[in-house]
């Protein structure tokens, strides 16, 4: 037994390093017919880790002081060595974060990976999104620009909505009674250290329960079905490591480049990830002439704008804005359908996923721009189209033809 | 209720009565240990005071402008509305939400056709009711942007939100509620006081 044998052999006694190892990697079966489709989970947890190490060198210059907040992010970008290029990857790697989970939310959609037996992990996929959601707000608000101090200001006026205690609930938010530095103060706290916190466990806990039930894939069938008599191993299954460490590698190396294109050449994406608004201080009695969100939240910000205010109260229109989320909870259930993936699935189905995809970005593009009559007219209708989407989901899955599922996975 | 475990005899009963009377014990200290934590987040003795009223000279507004202060962190304008101005007042309650405020969105001895003291000193709250930004000061009658039938007030770049010359809100736009109108008073002809209201009143 050779000397690194004999160590393994010393920690396993102490530790399950070996057995953590097989179950997760080497050992755990991935179904072998992985698509493009597949790379977006581990690219999530590559922006998770990219965002937690930039952030750290970022809170070593930046202070969270409404006087100061602005100063140390130019100092930040002017003076620390390198500061810009850790600024650059933390701003872009928040849009990229976005742009990976929507693909991977995207990708559960289509091959019906929420069903039975996932929905827990579609749970907490689900509350990890909204998670970063809370994060990237937050973390917004930190440069304390314009666009950071208006779009808190609008997003915690959200909770003022709220009846009866709506108004004590905002100030509460706010520790004061408009946004200040007590504000930023505590929205740092939850930036860098609740709400990476909750993320981590979230993401633990996703990865836990997926290798549990074991991977879904682009057919939608459990390849667990069908096993070596002799190994007891899924006969569609490949070991994680090496084919998909391998695969994703790839999958990396082709992101890191569209990464740094960006983080290089358009940083500021052309005011999507950068607003122009924020490279000026923030100015509490100075509102910029046309406050909109990052282009992630749009979609959302475009349905709260669609309803119009009821009885007085803007309420149903954050109601409406919570729903659009909520409902997503609710998906493994609303889905009635024989087959998960869209490969089997028939017209109907093919055909509201299609509309809620085209209204979900059209949503996303009207966020984006002032209000106006048309836009809100195309808000509304597009609001509609995204909750019939679900609200329909029980008919519409249980009534389209489907066609039968294959045995065994198809590649 | 008891059973026996290895020859002695164990009283389920009062075991499931200890677990659910320290559990529940446990449950009270978390809570209050929660009380002080929650409670640190509401705004400070420092930022109370912060909140304190501001006083305000408004000899220097002239007929037609508006002077905007801070209070509470908030902008605060005063308008010195001009008889013209205030005789447009009454001619478009039509288009209005809530003509005659009825909705507590200023205190009662400012719930009258031109929502102030005095008829021509308008103060409010320049916040927008819809989502918070402040409107911008728009006088100019019939203003391209804003229709030939404008005839003065408040236009909110966010979400295109319109009010009057009083603060009310008009029909079809995102704000629901008229903008709210501090407590004040007047201290003399020229000295305004913004955040409480006159003795009595």
């Amino acid at each position: 037994m050779s000397a690194l044998q004999k160590m393994m052999g010393w920690i396993d006694d102490r530790f399950p390093l070996t057995a953590t190892y097989k179950a997760h990697l080497s050992e755990y079966y991935a179904p072998k017919n992985f698509n493009f489709w597949y790379f977006f989970g581990s690219l999530a947890l590559l922006v998770l880790v990219i965002q937690i190490v930039t952030g750290i060198f970022l809170t070593m210059n930046y202070k969270p002081d409404a006087a100061l907040a602005f100063i140390s992010v130019e100092y930040i970008m002017r003076d620390v060595e390198w500061g810009w290029l850790i600024r650059y990857m933390h701003s872009t790697g928040a849009s990229m974060f976005f742009v990976v989970v929507y693909l991977h939310m995207f990708r559960g959609l289509m091959y019906g990976s929420y069903r039975k037996p996932r929905e827990l992990i579609w749970i907490f996929g689900v509350l990890i999104y909204l998670v970063l959601m809370a994060e990237a707000f937050v973390g917004y608000m930190l440069p304390w620009g314009q666009m950071s101090y208006w779009g808190a200001q609008v997003i915690v006026n959200l909770f003022a909505a709220v009846p009866f205690i709506g108004e004590d609930l905002s100030i509460w938010i706010r520790g004061d009674y408009v946004i200040s530095d007590a504000t930023l103060n505590r929205f740092f706290a939850f930036h860098v250290i609740a709400l990476p916190l909750v993320l981590i466990a979230l993401v633990a806990v996703h990865l836990v329960a997926l290798h549990e039930v074991g991977s879904n894939n682009p057919d939608g069938i459990e390849i667990k079905k069908k096993k070596d008599p002799k190994t007891g191993i899924p006969l569609d299954g490949i070991p994680f490591h090496p084919y998909y460490t391998v695969k994703d590698i790839v999958g990396v190396i082709v992101f890191l480049m569209l990464f740094s294109a960006i983080v290089f050449f358009a940083p500021a994406m052309g005011g999507y990830f950068l607003e122009a608004a924020n490279f000026v201080p923030a100015d509490p009695l100075k509102t910029p002439e046309h406050i909109a969100p990052l282009w992630y939240f749009t979609p959302f910000y475009a349905i709260l704008r669609a309803v119009p205010p009821l009885f007085g109260s803007q309420f149903p229109g954050v109601v409406a804005m919570g729903l659009s989320i909520v409902f997503l909870f609710f998906l493994p259930w609303l889905d009635r359908s024989k087959v998960k993936s869209i490969r089997y699935r028939g017209p109907i189905y093919k055909a509201f996923l299609a509309a809620f995809i085209v209204s979900f970005i059209g949503l996303g593009y009207l966020g984006l721009l002032p209000s106006t009559p048309v836009a809100t007219i195309f808000a509304q209708i597009f609001s509609v189209i995204y909750f019939l989407f679900f609200l329909l989901m029980p008919w519409y899955t249980s009534i389209d033809k489907t066609k039968p599922e294959p045995e065994r996975v198809t590649g | 209720m008891s059973q026996e475990v290895e020859g002695q005899k164990v009283d389920a009963r009062k075991r499931k009565f200890l677990i659910a009377a320290t559990s529940a014990v446990g449950g009270v200290a978390v809570a209050s240990v929660a009380v002080p934590l929650v409670m640190s987040m509401m705004p400070s003795a420092r930022a109370k005071a912060a909140g304190a009223p501001v006083e305000v000279d408004i000899s220097k507004v002239e007929p037609g402008m508006l002077l905007t202060v801070e209070w509470r962190g908030k902008p605060v304008w005063i308008v010195n509305r001009t008889p013209e101005m205030l005789a447009l007042l009454s001619k478009h309650d039509a288009k209005l939400t809530d003509p005659n405020s009825d909705m507590p969105q200023q205190p009662d001895y400012c719930k009258n056709p031109t929502r102030s003291i005095k008829p021509e000193y308008l103060v409010a709250v320049g916040i927008c009711t819809h989502l918070g930004c402040s409107p911008t000061f728009r006088r100019e009658i019939g203003a391209a942007d804003l229709g030939a039938d404008w005839s003065g007030g408040f236009f909110c770049p966010c979400h295109g939100s319109t009010f009057d010359l009083a603060a009310r809100v008009f029909k079809g736009v995102p704000a629901p509620t008229n903008l709210v109108i501090p407590p004040h008073q007047y201290l003399s002809d020229a000295k305004l006081l913004i955040g409480v209201d006159a003795k009595g009143a």
